[in-house]
């Protein structure tokens, strides 16, 4: 699971906490506080992405087969997801399993 | 050549804003702020200032748009009085996190209820945890030139915070004194035009105000504390400058008849005037009473007051705002706390006086300082007594 490495002491802070490099929030991972995480069931899965649609963390990424990966790094595990998928190829199990 | 002119004080504080070649200002007129802020408009509207005068729909709105416009490098000025600052107040504590050298001027006013637009400290002290650098002025002079001081030191490199100038509402910013003008080529030598050192620009883009997680938030409150500790510095520095060029000098604590005295008042802004005309009149009766007076307000300038007050045996603490339920009004809080671990320190003693508009007289000043020297024998029942207050 990511983990969120902020080790920074105070001296060490920009001016302000200003952030110089645009589009660093992508190296926060911020799916380190998911209790469960969707699994995909390809044989069931018919390309429609509407995981992706729905998904609020765009943690959902189309691969090039077409089908979706989940991007741990980012998926809170909320489910919708899951409950959105018309064909029911989304589980959610939990992170201690 | 600085010019003396009688010259109402609002008008001198924005004077002293249009000498320091403000970029923009965001402001929504409140009494008794509203004579800076209009004086301002018209001065930008008559094309003798170029700068951009935001009116806005609110206080609220106000700091946010001066938050936007420090952010983008503009000399940035706001002024305001009490249900306008506390209007600010979610936005105040963002301005030293983010490091914008913002300038305000507060017009001190009372807070609601009930509601009063007369003269005392309890908006100003609703927001001492803000972390911007607070002086406070006696006298319209003060007023200007602790204006063109706020610029100075906000900007400076090491210090970038905000700064606030507190003046008292109406019985300063109404009133009509003797001022001396300083003229733009003298304040252009004392205050050099504003280098940001990070600011909101398309061609370098950079992120400003992000989120705090826990574990960096303990951090970047602890920079800003650090840096609002070590402006102090700066403050003195620009204040001697200041006195160097056009020969006023200012300290953070200012002491006046204080040698041998057992007693010492403890007043800010500008009923310390008559407070000094009160300890002439006892100092005359044989009384060895004496005045210590904040300038510097935030940071607390410590070692200072504690230099001030050496040798006093008792302190008599005036407040100008109620801290309802607690032990004592917010001045005499901070001088408690400065003292409590000092080796032989004084008795304080806490007044509330002058709320809401109510004078405070040498009579006044007279009887607290009566009350000191017998609650210095014996001690009172409690923790403050407000004075004048009509016990029927």
């Amino acid at each position: 699971m990511a983990k969120i490495d902020a080790v920074m002491g105070w001296k060490e802070l920009d001016l302000g906490c200003v952030i110089r490099q645009p589009g660093s929030s992508r190296a926060f991972k911020t799916g380190d506080w998911r209790s469960q995480r969707p699994v995909v069931d390809r044989d069931k899965c018919i390309k429609c992405g509407l995981c992706w649609v729905y998904c609020p963390d765009l943690a959902m990424v189309p691969a090039e087969d077409g089908y979706y990966a989940v991007s741990l790094d980012y998926c809170k595990g909320c489910g919708i997801c899951a409950k959105e998928c018309p064909k029911d190829a989304i589980t959610m199990v939990l992170e201690e399993d | 050549m600085a010019k003396r002119v009688g010259m109402e004080v609002s008008i001198a504080a924005s004077e002293a804003v249009k000498l320091a070649d403000v970029d923009v200002i965001a402001a929504y007129p409140i009494t008794p702020q509203t004579h800076i802020v209009e004086h301002l408009s018209e001065v930008v509207a008559d094309g003798e200032l170029d700068a951009a005068f935001v009116p806005v729909e609110s206080e609220h709105s106000a700091m946010s748009c001066c938050l936007g416009s420090s952010a983008a490098g503009a000399r940035t000025f706001t002024a305001t009085s009490s249900q306008g600052l506390a209007l600010m107040h979610e936005i105040l504590f963002i301005a030293p996190a983010m490091r914008l050298p913002i300038v305000m001027v507060v017009a001190n006013r009372a807070l609601s209820g009930p509601i009063s637009i007369w003269n005392d400290h309890s908006d100003i002290m609703a927001e001492q945890d803000i972390a911007w650098i607070q002086t406070f002025a006696e006298n319209g002079q003060e007023v200007f030139d602790l204006v063109l001081h706020a610029f100075r030191v906000a900007e400076d490199s090491k210090v970038l915070l905000p700064v606030i100038v507190n003046l008292d509402g109406f019985t300063l910013s109404h009133v009509i004194e003797p001022i001396e003008i300083l003229d733009k080529a003298e304040v252009d030598k004392y205050l050099p035009p504003y280098k940001p050192k990070v600011r909101l620009d398309p061609r370098k883009p950079v992120s400003m105000g992000l989120v705090g997680i826990p574990e960096i938030y303990t951090e970047a409150k602890k920079a800003t504390d650090e840096v609002l500790i070590n402006s102090k510095k700066i403050v003195l520095k620009a204040w001697k400058e200041f006195g160097d060029l056009f020969g006023r000098y200012y300290n953070p604590v200012e002491s006046y008849k204080t040698e041998g005295a057992e007693v010492i008042l403890i007043t800010m802004g500008s009923i310390s005037e008559t407070a000094m005309t009160a300890i002439d009149k006892m100092r005359e009766k044989g009384l060895p009473v004496g005045l210590v007076r904040f300038r510097l307000w935030k940071p607390f300038p410590a070692p200072e007051f504690k230099k001030a007050i050496a040798g006093a045996q008792t302190l008599a603490v005036v407040d100008r705002a109620l801290s309802p339920g607690g032990a004592c009004g917010p001045v005499a809080e901070e001088i408690k706390a400065a003292l409590y671990a000092e080796r032989g320190r004084p008795k304080v003693f806490n007044f509330i006086a002058g709320l809401g508009g109510r004078d405070v007289t040498v009579e006044n000043f007279e009887e607290i300082v009566s009350k000191a020297f017998a609650y210095a024998k014996k001690r009172p029942k409690q923790f403050y007594e407000m004075i004048g207050v009509r016990e029927i």
